[in-house]
């Protein structure tokens, strides 16, 4: 575990000055704003700024214009926390294509943001970091996506002067315009507007005040969420770079829709009864896909037959869970980078990128991306960007191949073993275990305590459509286990019995929201009324620094037929006609996402934690380590 | 849950058909008094806790350091004491393996004993203090060398009294938090240990002075006029308490009782001394004092990773109760109890027995529960009182990750 972090500095002795010291004023505000403000006052004065004390979260330092900025609470179903946390910041030439491209999932606007990285900024701070490229050059591109965006973006961006804005960020406009409405002053404006240095990441010496405050204490907003926000934040207060996210593709905007279209590997016909609340989710008529792509095969030339070949598979279903697409999307991408060779004229760290790139739109075409792929396309970016220039082909290649083996291996595999170690503990003899679908990670758990002459029970809960609980069932009554199965509608009656809930994970979020397939949540619920603890299986790799309070506003849909139909029931078919009925809206949500309080612990190879602790773990380690 | 439910039938039935006795985690419940010969039922139960003394090596101490009230008590628990030390210098012997190792263990354990005696240290800092003085008096010529050693002395310490969470998890902590430290990566071995040696005494230091730290973090808290509930006897708790009087605040204090060692006894008595007012209730009152109690006042044997605490019966009870009766509650703990322990219920704790005087014979047949400590969960916790600075529950972890991670 040292290894990951071997440049951890010491940490000083915990010592924190108490007392009856003066507070400054600034922290004073601060604790006015805190719901505990004896606390703040107490705790926060005195600690020398370098040797922070380790307890000390450190303060949320993006600016709180960011978050009072009104501008920055959109109305309707973006996604508002992407826009608090001011996370990954995209500020790209290629962004307007890009985006369209994408899908509505998680690994969007990750990928996105180091795509852009990739292919041009050197904006973002992301970008700087794995980009050592001349920034001057795309600074022109820059603003023209800039100015486009703020156009295009409701004209929410579109305050005067737009011109000379354009390399500001939307917090540094706010903070500008503060700053000119409080003074007053003419001259005080035109020096504003006039003398912004081009790429500067420096506020103005007007709005310096303002980050100040927030280095001091709680801004004014919520405590708790800009605790939680604090990691993510930390490090990119760091570049003064904070740009809003753009928001997540919507497919009830028609325009955009069209838009993506046109671009689409994939023919996809969508569905037309949709549930209201989940309009900007897309949802495709099931089984038009396959026929037309497989149509297409030989006229897709850039995409390499391996990545086709998983694309294929996620479509269909083939592949599913967390971890296997993943790996099956890293090893596709292994290939691609086997044969890869770069074309005259070019660099392979671009030209790669711009080629991991179409891959990555052509699998999320077949089946928006998972968290965990998300993380993973970034790790693999990451790795690309960073590459010596001078490197040869076959060393590069090379080394990225192994970087993914490493991966795949450390992140994924030995991250399981770790967690099964873990959360075996915490089976004891006459236990009944009760899980939820097929998560690989409880499977491996379940096996193991077998394995080790743990004397258990397990109760499986299955739900329809997709009855992945009956996979995992066969396994575990394979190996001699002794099981219960049910449907997820009894679950409150086998909940009595059960002593521990295992689930597993599609991801976890920043404020301990744990998403994964629809049902888990109310399981989840189920075992938190019957006062049964639930210990969610979930590798690092999963975190993820947004926020998420719902799963309206980012999900996938399934295929309505799917539970519409019962397969094998020829006399039930109420709902033939569906599709023609226009009163009849069907939803079939894949995933939801399940509030911290349902979770007793969150095993992950990290240890046994509480679900507050993922901004910490995902602070400590960094984006870049956790996922590097 | 195990009671009610339709599995823990089923089991029965499955136990009766085959009459292989194989442990089940239910017969924990059965006490060590309901089978005399065998303290413990379970074959399981006694490769948790090698020590076959059915009283906690813990509890032994606190026996030895409160002068619990009943004496028959004292000597049952003196008696114990000497034969675990016993014990724990056979294990010591066996675990340290060489002749140098043995004199080491012996060393520290004696080191520990030397410190354990002054009546107002806790166990965990006497911990701290012994394994500070066993890098000082160690002979090891190489880093590697007095890595294992400290490891080893740790080892011997905490096998001394495996239920002791804060002795173990201040153990752990020492060892981290000195050996943490780039110092490692000296050319100099000797200027190495001496970075050893200063951080060692820096952190016995700093948990020296935890309680006085902590009493002046929770002044603030404490208003003229407030009610405050203790429960259990607490030296942090009584610290604060002390401080708070010496300010001239004006608050009253509700003592429980504490069974079965009353500890709220000797706790009122300690108040009253100083000019507290103060009344004892007994453990069954809390819910209809609780009416008129403005905060309560917990210590702890342990802090968890979930930032949940374990300590002395009947803690969860008064936490519940002041919980729904929506009363703060602030427990005072030392940063060296944070112990990497996640327990999911209360069932999940090594258990930690003691005999309970019910001062008429129990009635054959009867089965007592004996276990001391309980768990309570960190959504029934208000703030934790520690010398880092006055933390939410959430927080623990964090520290934790901080460290360990």
């Amino acid at each position: 575990m040292d290894l990951r972090r071997p440049n951890r500095p010491v940490i000083g002795p915990k010592v924190r000055q108490v007392g009856f010291v003066t507070p400054d004023s600034s922290s004073v505000s601060a604790a006015a704003s805190s719901s505990i403000p004896a606390v703040v006052a107490t705790t926060s004065p005195g600690s020398p700024p370098s040797s922070l004390s380790p307890v000390m979260i450190p303060p949320p330092r993006h600016p709180s214009t960011e978050i009072n900025n009104p501008h920055y609470h959109h109305v309707g179903s973006y996604n508002p926390s992407e826009q608090i946390l001011g996370s990954p910041p995209v500020l790209s030439p290629s962004r307007s294509s890009r985006f369209e491209a994408d899908g509505s999932d998680f690994g969007e606007d990750d990928e996105e943001s180091v795509a852009l990285s990739g292919v041009g900024g050197g904006m973002t701070p992301k970008g700087s970091l794995l980009m050592p490229q001349p920034v001057a050059k795309t600074v022109p591109l820059v603003s023209e996506t800039n100015k486009r965006d703020s156009n295009v973006s409701k004209g929410k961006g579109a305050g005067p002067s737009v011109a000379t804005k354009e390399k500001l960020t939307r917090a540094e406009r706010r903070a500008a315009q503060e700053a000119q409405r409080a003074a007053k002053a003419a001259a005080k404006e035109a020096a504003a507007s006039g003398g912004v240095p081009s790429a500067s990441k420096q506020p103005k010496p007007s709005t310096k005040p303002i980050p100040q405050q927030k280095k001091d204490g709680i801004t004014g907003s919520g405590p708790t969420q800009a605790i939680a926000l604090a990691g993510s934040i930390e490090k990119k207060q760091g570049k003064k770079e904070v740009v809003a996210p753009h928001p997540r593709m919507q497919f009830d905007d028609m325009m955009k829709v069209g838009k993506l279209k046109k671009r689409a590997v994939v023919n996809q016909s969508e569905a037309r009864n949709r549930v209201e609340l989940f309009r900007h989710l897309p949802q495709y008529e099931h089984g038009t896909q396959l026929p037309d792509l497989e149509l297409k095969y030989f006229q897709l030339e850039p995409i390499h037959p391996s990545v086709y070949q998983v694309g294929l598979q996620f479509l269909s279903d083939k592949i599913s869970g967390g971890n296997a697409r993943c790996i099956a999307m890293l090893l596709a991408f292994k290939e691609v980078i086997q044969d890869y060779t770069t074309p005259p004229e070019k660099t392979l760290t671009r030209d790669l990128m711009t080629k991991i790139n179409s891959c990555v739109s052509f699998l999320t075409e077949c089946r928006p991306l998972s968290v965990s792929m998300g993380n993973a396309i970034r790790f693999l970016k990451n790795r690309i960007s960073s590459l010596p220039h001078n490197l040869a082909d076959k060393e590069a290649k090379s080394s990225l191949q192994s970087d993914i083996d490493r991966f795949i291996n450390e992140k994924i595999i030995i991250a399981g073993k770790a967690i099964v170690e873990h959360s075996v503990s915490k089976i004891c003899d006459g236990d009944v275990l009760l899980t939820y679908g097929s998560p690989s990670v409880v499977e491996s758990i379940l096996t193991y305590a077998h394995e080790i002459k743990k004397n258990f029970r397990v109760v499986v809960v299955d739900s329809r459509p997709k009855h992945e609980g009956q996979i995992l069932l066969r396994r575990l009554v394979e190996r001699g286990i002794q099981c219960t199965y049910t449907h997820i509608n009894a679950v409150s009656y086998v909940m009595h019995e059960v002593t521990r809930v295992f689930l597993g994970a599609s991801s976890v979020l920043s404020n301990g929201t744990v998403y994964s397939r629809v049902g888990t949540a109310c399981v989840a619920m189920v075992a938190h009324a019957f006062r049964v603890p639930v210990l969610v299986c979930c590798e690092a790799y999963k975190f993820h620094d947004r926020v998420q309070l719902d799963s309206i506003c980012s999900n996938e849909l399934g295929d309505p037929d799917a539970i519409s139909k019962v397969y094998g029931r020829k006399d039930l078919d109420y709902l033939d006609s569906w599709a023609q009925n226009e009163n009849l809206q069907l939803l079939n949500l894949k995933y939801d996402a399940t509030p911290s309080d349902y979770v007793s612990v969150l095993v992950t190879e990290q240890g046994m934690l509480p679900p507050t602790s993922v901004p910490v773990i995902i602070r400590e380690y960094g984006i870049e380590r956790l996922w590097a | 849950m195990w009671w009610r439910s339709a599995s823990f039938i089923r089991d029965r039935q499955n136990q009766n058909q085959n009459p292989n006795p194989n442990p089940k985690p239910f017969s924990l419940l059965h006490s060590a008094l309901d089978d005399p010969p065998s303290p413990h039922t379970s074959a399981s139960m006694a490769t948790i806790n090698p020590n076959p003394n059915p009283i906690s090596a813990y509890y032994q101490t606190r026996a030895e350091h409160h002068a619990v009230v009943t004496p028959d008590w004292l000597a049952q628990s003196q008696t114990a004491a000497e034969a675990a030390s016993g014990d724990a210098s056979v294990s010591s012997e066996g675990t340290a393996g060489g002749s140098k190792g043995e004199v080491r263990g012996v060393g520290v354990i004696e080191e520990f004993n030397y410190w354990r005696k002054k009546p107002d240290l806790a166990e965990a800092v006497a911990a701290i203090m012994a394994l500070g003085a066993a890098i000082r008096s160690s002979e090891a010529n190489t880093m590697i060398e007095l890595d294992i050693e400290l490891k080893k002395a740790s080892n011997t310490l905490k096998s001394w009294d495996t239920t002791s969470i804060s002795l173990s998890a201040a153990c752990d902590l020492f060892i981290r938090y000195v050996t943490r430290t780039s110092a490692l990566e000296y050319e100099d071995f000797d200027a190495a240990k001496r970075r050893l040696i200063e951080r060692a005494e820096k952190f016995g230091e700093i948990s020296l002075k935890a309680r006085n730290t902590i009493a002046m973090l929770s002044q603030d808290f404490i208003s003229d006029g407030c009610t405050i509930l203790v429960h259990g006897y607490s030296r942090v708790v009584l610290e604060v308490l002390k401080m708070a009087a010496s300010n001239r605040k004006l608050f009253r204090v509700l003592c429980t009782e504490g069974r079965p060692d009353r500890t709220g006894l000797r706790f009122s008595k300690e108040l009253a001394a100083l000019g507290v007012p103060v009344k004892l209730l007994i453990d069954s009152a809390v819910a209809y004092a609780m009416d008129e109690v403005d905060m309560v006042f917990v210590g702890a044997d342990g802090v968890v990773e979930s930032g949940g605490i374990i300590n002395m019966m009947g803690t969860y009870q008064v936490a519940l109760v002041a919980h729904s009766m929506n009363k703060p509650i602030y427990v005072a703990a030392e940063s060296y109890k944070f112990a990497r322990l996640y327990p999911l219920d209360q069932k999940d704790l090594e258990p930690a027995l003691r005999p309970i005087d019910f001062g008429v014979p129990l009635p054959s047949g009867v089965e007592v529960e004996t276990s001391a400590r309980d768990y309570t969960p960190p959504q029934y916790l208000t703030l934790l009182f520690t010398d880092l600075g006055v933390l939410t529950p959430s927080v623990v972890s964090d520290e934790l990750i901080q460290l360990y991670v």
